[in-house]
């Protein structure tokens, strides 16, 4: 468990507590001429309550980060802290296979020490939020991408983590499906009021998304730019809005991947 | 806005579009497309052997037809010999299995666990997966005498490491990424292996309790023919008593016996097993 926060936290405004804080962390991997440094110092907070995306080209250590924020991995230097509980979504959904779509979110609830009486009912809500009920008997084979994606979310709501780390978890979707899964997201985080931090590669679905934007360098990792998105919620991924700054911020990634090219 | 109503309906209908489906096949169709090439396959066989035996290639007092053995066969199971022999064969294979299970996955959790074990007896359970497990019964007939004691020792060495190996496998073919998430999910060690790694390995180790029946099987009739213990009427003892009296009849009806209970036991218990976890794994095709 992460120790309590120290003192920057009460010279903080309420609505910026850092809920998630990043302090010159570095990661290396493999030893000698063979090492590769994903991370270099990498400095970054999250408020409490916030949305945050973080977005770079392949190789920038983003999924790297957040298998040090779920304690998968530890650090090779600085120090991360997170105030409360994580929870982790794939990608993939990584389901369980041998267990129906309410016994994988029953063992979520179970590992986290819910009494067995209060389950089924937990589990009936939380497949309810991620518009699955009926599905519960299902096995994961039995479901679309997309179901199985919002079961994986079910999943991770059940932890009642205080902090959502997403790795690139629509980035195997068609289109539509991740429209509504953005949406789904969108109104989740609005009624519960977690913390997300949220990876992808796709800059229109982090301004879609964000209350703030952070360009990640390549190889190492750090932060090159934050930008606060100020858009009207709901959103959506085809207004205008959305596409300017995605286009911007797509300009200072594409300056931050040709810089490489030169190196 | 969406409101929460359109959004779910709309998934709804999403969800609706893309979910996998498998064509409905009756239990009738299912049944008779598993049974009818069976059925082709036995038709020929039989039609093989009685080919052979039209053909003079052997006299028929050593190379009897179908219709001999069947009638030996039929007058076995009405006097209750073969009866008495399948009973105490079958008793002793249930026994022998279960030792061998025991044993298997005793040593399988072990080494799959112990990364030290591992590397110093792994390679020794592949090894030993190889060796006929005839050979181990000259030395199991001086440690034990003969008694069923040597042939359950030599079922359990026969079975037991492909019933480990079957152990080990699953545990480490286990996908990194559902790993990950029972890590995420906040399993500790003895909590991941026991919702996350043995579940897991199960589809494989089935595999390898199906592969370790049929080594028990093949050791237990290797032993009743090399141990008869007087008074103690086996499948093995039968065999050994019809080549004595050169009674081909008997030979062939008693190895029909034998080959029809290694098929039952293969298809209706451990097929049966195999299927329905792989069905629910998801590793098999609905359709199929």
């Amino acid at each position: 468990m992460p120790p309590p926060s120290t003192s920057f936290a009460t010279l903080a405004p309420p609505e910026a507590v850092p809920v998630l804080r990043v302090a010159g962390v570095s990661k290396v991997f493999g030893h000698g001429a063979a090492a590769v440094q994903a991370l270099d110092r990498l400095e970054l907070e999250v408020g409490r309550g916030h949305f945050v995306c973080l977005v770079g080209a392949s190789g920038c250590g983003k999924s790297t980060l957040l298998h040090l924020l779920a304690g998968l991995d530890g650090p090779t230097s600085g120090t991360l802290r997170v105030e409360g509980r994580t929870a982790l979504m794939f990608q993939e959904a990584a389901l369980f296979p041998w267990l129906t779509v309410a016994g994988n979110v029953a063992l979520a609830l179970r590992l986290r020490g819910v009494p067995r009486a209060e389950r089924p009912g937990m589990v009936r809500d939380l497949l309810e939020m991620v518009h699955l009920e009926g599905f519960g008997t299902r096995r994961p084979h039995e479901l679309s991408g997309g179901m199985r994606q919002r079961v994986a979310l079910a999943r991770a709501l059940a932890q009642d983590a205080d902090v959502l780390l997403m790795d690139e978890p629509f980035g195997s979707l068609d289109a539509m499906t991740r429209d509504m899964l953005h949406a789904e997201l969108e109104r989740l985080w609005s009624d519960r009021r977690f913390t997300v931090l949220f990876v992808t590669h796709n800059v229109r679905e982090a301004v879609r998304l964000a209350d703030r934007v952070l360009v990640l360098t390549s190889r190492p990792g750090r932060v090159a730019a934050s930008i606060d998105v100020d858009i009207p919620r709901p959103r959506r991924i085809e207004t205008p809005a959305v596409s300017a700054l995605a286009g911007q911020i797509t300009e200072k990634l594409a300056r931050e991947v040709q810089r490489h090219g030169h190196a | 806005m969406a409101t929460r109503e359109t959004l779910a309906r709309q998934v709804a209908g999403l969800d609706a579009l893309d979910m996998p489906t498998a064509p409905a096949i009756g239990r009738g169709t299912r049944l008779w497309r598993a049974a009818w090439p069976k059925l082709a396959a036995l038709t020929l066989a039989l039609g093989l052997w009685q080919a052979v035996v039209w053909s003079g290639w052997k006299p028929d007092y050593l190379l009897p037809g179908p219709a001999a053995v069947f009638s030996e066969l039929w007058e076995r199971l009405a006097d209750g010999t073969m009866l008495t022999a399948v009973g105490m064969t079958l008793r002793r294979a249930a026994l022998g299995f279960s030792l061998a299970l025991l044993a298997g996955v005793a040593v399988g959790s072990l080494v799959s666990r112990v990364a030290l074990l591992r590397t110093a007896v792994g390679s020794l359970i592949t090894g030993l997966q190889t060796m006929p497990s005839i050979a181990w019964f000259p030395l199991a007939i001086m440690l034990f005498k003969p008694t069923e004691a040597a042939i359950l020792f030599v079922m359990v060495l026969g079975a037991g490491p492909a019933i480990a190996n079957g152990l080990i496998a699953g545990t480490d073919h286990i996908p990194p990424l559902l790993l990950r998430a029972g890590k995420v999910l906040g399993a500790r060690p003895l909590a991941l292996y026991r919702h996350v790694i043995l579940p897991a390995s199960l589809p494989s180790f089935v595999t390898g309790v199906k592969q370790g029946w049929a080594f028990s099987w093949r050791s237990l009739m290797a032993g009743e023919l090399l141990v008869i213990i007087a008074h103690r009427h086996s499948i093995g003892e039968q065999l050994e008593n019809a080549r004595t009296l050169a009674a081909s009849e008997w030979i062939m009806a008693t190895m029909i016996v034998i080959l029809v209970i290694g098929i039952l036991v293969d298809a209706l218990v451990f097929g049966t097993l195999d299927r329905a976890i792989r069905r629910r794994w998801g590793l098999l095709d609905t359709a199929g």
